[in-house]
């Protein structure tokens, strides 16, 4: 569920309160938007892939704060990841991070194929 | 703190829902020069079960789909009508890369467009504005509560909050209404789906229309037990161990049921040692968000052992809805439509699941057909917003006796002990569903006699509502087909029944009823056999 708003990466937008699909966030005045209702959360990281500033951080438990701690986070390259990964906003041209989805239909295949020859 | 500004509007149609269907339907009825009024509960481009995955459609081209529908026809239980897979391949086919200026579509390697499947989040930010390009106006964070109907019975509109807007109401009166709701999953962490709690189908039955099929609402995905990635294509290389290690044979083609049985035995470990090199390296390009949760809980999946689950997807990946009788997809309330996963999938998936292919096409050749029949009709018949729309919600909004402090979160717990255990709803039996269906039905006392919330709150009354109802839908359903069916395995009955070779139509709010769909005739059998 989403642990952390990062402030100093925080520009205020507010858009991760917009585009929430659970209502999880609440946008303060001059300040940056607060996790209100944590156990709403559906781990969907829809926020991340949003927030621009990569100021957001959503841990893996969809069950439990994990209660992760901000300084290693941002050390960890973690943030931004998923927008990094699916080519969202400036990576949409980047050569490492094409969109492969449509290759879906492969795994399958090859999945299926392997349990055949099993 | 933001004050309460109520909203009221008109339109000529009002989708409820904006996920895949609802977006489409949007935009099918903006593009018939319909004033179209979308409104969400969460955000159009986030929310539901298709913004947070990846639908790959029934894609087939003209040439094999007689093959295609042969061998669907064949897998549906014989409930599937090989008229309405026709349809839906072939709009399908002809609407999908009408997206191409919002959604660029990958070229692979041999220079070939690939349409066929697109990532969620990129899918639903392109339908949103391609919607808002044509007009249509957006209302995020608005969850409808509740139907307003003419005299005549006839929808005329919806009301609901602005929960974003102070707990604000909106209402937006029309003269066609489209459910976009989703299906019902009962919060079970399937992924996206945590908003998608049944509304639609309480609305809908208020207002007088059936659902049909919602037996078939009892498939399981795989996943991390931790986790909601309920995103399973990577498990096709999974090899299953119990908790000493030992392999378990776990059939991948029985609908989970082998799984289900031995997470009932303990617990259940995976790993993806068997992905083949060159797949791992692209993974993170075909689904981004898979190895990015596993590495966050700091698991190598391909030479760790994680713990897995088994997430209900009740109707999601089920195939009962709201039931359809005209090619616009209307219900049998003048002027509602339901589309998408709200509406029943039986016409092309029949007593199985469609799965994602299946359903995506649905969602957008439903939500094509019946913005495009909702805009027709409102040109014929107007907007009617000078007759008198009466609102009627019941359950959670207005009790029926004195209002009690419940609980709303301990409703919800008690439908989802009925819900998921797989005991109760995979492996079914008649005595298992009736006793079910007595505890459901002391819920919906509680529910319909005392509960109300206000402000804010009554999104949750409502919800709580819906998904009472719901359940009891499905089970009363399922305790109906004495057979075994499709995904409906009734091990008190575990073959099929020529007599049930229906669709079994589910409706009532105090009382539940059913009733064997006569008028819907296995028309897959009758092709099978010539």
């Amino acid at each position: 569920m989403i642990e952390l708003v990062i402030d100093s990466r925080c520009t205020q937008c507010n858009l991760c309160v917009q585009v929430c699909p659970t209502n999880v966030f609440d946008p303060v005045i001059n300040g940056s938007p607060v996790i209100a209702r944590q156990s709403d959360c559906q781990t969907c990281n829809m926020c991340e892939l949003y927030c621009q500033a990569d100021a957001l951080y959503v841990s893996p438990d969809c069950e439990h704060s994990s209660g992760v701690n901000e300084a290693e986070i941002t050390a960890s390259g973690r943030l931004g990841e998923f927008r990094r990964n699916s080519g969202w906003d400036e990576w949409s041209n980047h050569p490492n991070h094409k969109n492969l989805h449509h290759q879906m239909g492969e795994m399958f295949a090859r999945g299926a194929q392997m349990k055949k020859s099993r | 703190m933001v004050i309460p500004i109520n909203l009221d509007i008109e339109a000529d149609v009002l989708v409820i829902g904006g996920g895949l269907s609802g977006a489409w339907s949007a935009i099918a009825a903006a593009q018939q020069g319909a004033s179209v009024v979308l409104v969400d509960k969460g955000y159009c481009g986030t929310s539901g079960v298709t913004a947070t995955a990846g639908p790959g459609h029934w894609w087939v081209d003209p040439d094999h789909r007689d093959e295609a529908i042969r061998v669907q026809s064949s897998r549906s239980g014989g409930l599937a009508d090989p008229g309405w897979m026709a349809r839906v391949l072939d709009t399908t086919w002809r609407i999908l890369p009408t997206l191409a200026s919002y959604y660029p579509f990958p070229v692979d390697d041999q220079g070939i467009t690939q349409y066929r499947a697109l990532r969620g989040p990129e899918y639903l930010r392109a339908l949103r504005q391609m919607a808002e390009d044509l007009g249509v106006r957006i209302l995020d964070h608005s969850p409808a509560l509740e139907l307003l109907l003419h005299r005549d019975g006839s929808v005329a509109g919806a009301r609901g909050i602005r929960r974003q807007a102070g707990g604000g109401s909106w209402c937006v009166r029309a003269g066609a209404v489209i459910l976009a709701t989703g299906g019902c999953a009962f919060m079970s962490r399937l992924l996206g789906s945590q908003t998608n709690t049944g509304d639609g189908y309480l609305m809908a039955v208020e207002a007088g229309a059936e659902l049909s099929g919602m037996e078939f609402s009892n498939y399981y995905t795989v996943a991390p037990i931790y986790s909601t990635q309920t995103r399973s294509a990577s498990y096709v290389f999974a090899t299953y161990f119990d908790s000493d290690g030992a392999e378990l044979d776990i059939d991948w083609g029985d609908g989970n049921r082998s799984l289900a049985k031995a997470l009932l035995a303990g617990r259940v470990f995976c790993n993806l040692a068997r992905m083949p090199q060159d797949l791992r390296d692209r993974l993170s390009q075909i689904q981004p968000a898979v190895l990015l949760s596993f590495a966050r809980q700091g698991i190598d999946p391909f030479t760790d052992k994680f713990e897995v689950t088994l997430r209900g997807e009740g109707t999601v990946r089920g195939s009962g809805g709201i039931r359809i009788i005209d090619e616009n997809c209307q219900t049998s309330v003048p002027g509602l439509f339901a589309v998408g996963d709200a509406a029943t999938r039986e016409l092309i998936a029949g007593a199985i699941s469609g799965g994602g292919a299946q359903n995506s096409a649905w969602a957008l050749t439903s939500g094509y057909f019946a913005g495009r029949g909702a805009a027709r009709l409102v040109r014929g018949s107007g907007r009617r917003v000078h007759e008198e729309g009466i609102a009627i919600g019941k359950a959670g909004i207005h009790p029926a006796h004195s209002v009690m402090a419940l609980d709303t979160r301990a409703i919800i717990a008690g439908v989802q002990q009925e819900m998921e255990p797989f005991d109760k709803n995979i492996f079914r039996s008649g005595v298992g569903l009736r006793g079910s269906l007595t505890r459901l039905d002391a819920l919906w006392q509680d529910v319909r006699n005392h509960l109300y919330a206000e402000g804010v709150d009554l999104i949750k009354a409502r919800e709580s509502a819906a998904l009472v109802a719901t359940a009891r839908w499905c089970y009363t359903a399922a305790f109906t087909r004495q057979e075994s069916r499709g995904m409906h395995i009734r091990d008190d009955a575990p073959m099929p029944d020529p007599r049930f070779t229906h669709r079994l139509l589910v409706g009532g709010l105090d009382q539940v009823w059913t009733q064997l769909d006569e008028g819907s005739e296995p028309e897959s059998i009758a092709s099978e056999a010539a």
